[in-house]
């Protein structure tokens, strides 16, 4: 149901989130954006693009990083929601506290910002 | 129109209801985002019930019955048997709260509040029903 490819591009880490994101599935999603948190890069990129559904356990997922992000430092950056994917972080008014973007290339542009 | 399901309280059963939700609403002129929108709903409400009413036990089930057109919008209602959770009751925490506290649950009911338009909980005997509607035109 869900898959998840953690990869490493010059200095950032992309996680490649594919598949459904739903109450049986967020702990992959959890224990893949811990260990991103966890090895301490500075720049984590997380791409949806082919993440067809979330549901408030993945969107839990998210939040309960927020405050570790900040106190680490670290940049992260969501792309490729679709237009519904992204329509429920934004009834939560998640889509102001994590910093989402619509493609790799900003998202890249944005970690890459000195 | 109205469309019946009745399905096992396993989480592996959840997708299947958002597809149930997703087909039976697609039947009826709708946009994907508010087809989206209450099938998150619905699978929040169903996530709740599986996890914390049933406990995952498969021999119980819960049925999910929607009825498109009625009262200009769309009705859900879930049934089940035993103990019930009526959301209304449900204090939501707020989203501040959960940051703060790192929890990773507990907005899921605040989702279906914002999405649906009016929910109400019915127990009569054992037989809990949790009736949501969304005002919504249908073509």
């Amino acid at each position: 149901m869900i898959d998840i490819k953690t990869i490493k591009e010059d200095d950032i880490l992309i996680l490649n989130v594919v598949g459904d994101v739903d109450a049986s599935s967020s702990i992959e999603l959890d224990t893949a954006l811990k260990a991103a948190i966890e090895s301490k890069e500075g720049k984590i990129l997380v791409d949806c693009a082919n993440l067809n559904y979330i549901s408030s356990a993945g969107l839990g997922v998210f939040m309960s990083y927020i405050q570790d992000i900040k106190a680490n430092n670290i940049k992260l950056v969501i792309c490729g929601l679709s237009e519904k994917v992204y329509n429920v972080f934004e009834i939560l008014g998640l889509h102001q506290l994590l910093t989402i973007k619509s493609t790799t290339v900003d998202a890249k542009a944005y970690l890459n910002e000195v | 129109m109205k469309y019946k399901r009745k399905v096992p309280c396993t989480k592996e059963q959840l997708k299947e209801i958002r597809g149930f939700v997703n087909d039976s609403l697609g039947q009826h002129g709708l946009s994907d985002v508010d087809i989206s929108a209450m099938v998150l709903a619905i699978d929040e409400v169903c996530a709740n019930l599986i996890i914390h009413s049933h406990h995952c036990n498969p021999k119980e089930h819960i049925e999910i019955i929607i009825n498109v057109g009625i009262r200009e919008g769309v009705e859900f209602r879930i049934v089940d048997e035993g103990v019930g959770f009526d959301i209304n009751q449900y204090e939501e925490p707020t989203i501040d709260d959960l940051i703060k506290s790192k929890r990773k649950g507990g907005i899921g009911l605040i989702l279906v509040k914002k999405i649906m338009d009016d929910i109400d909980f019915i127990k009569i005997q054992n037989k809990n029903t949790c009736r949501l509607f969304k005002k919504i035109n249908i073509s």
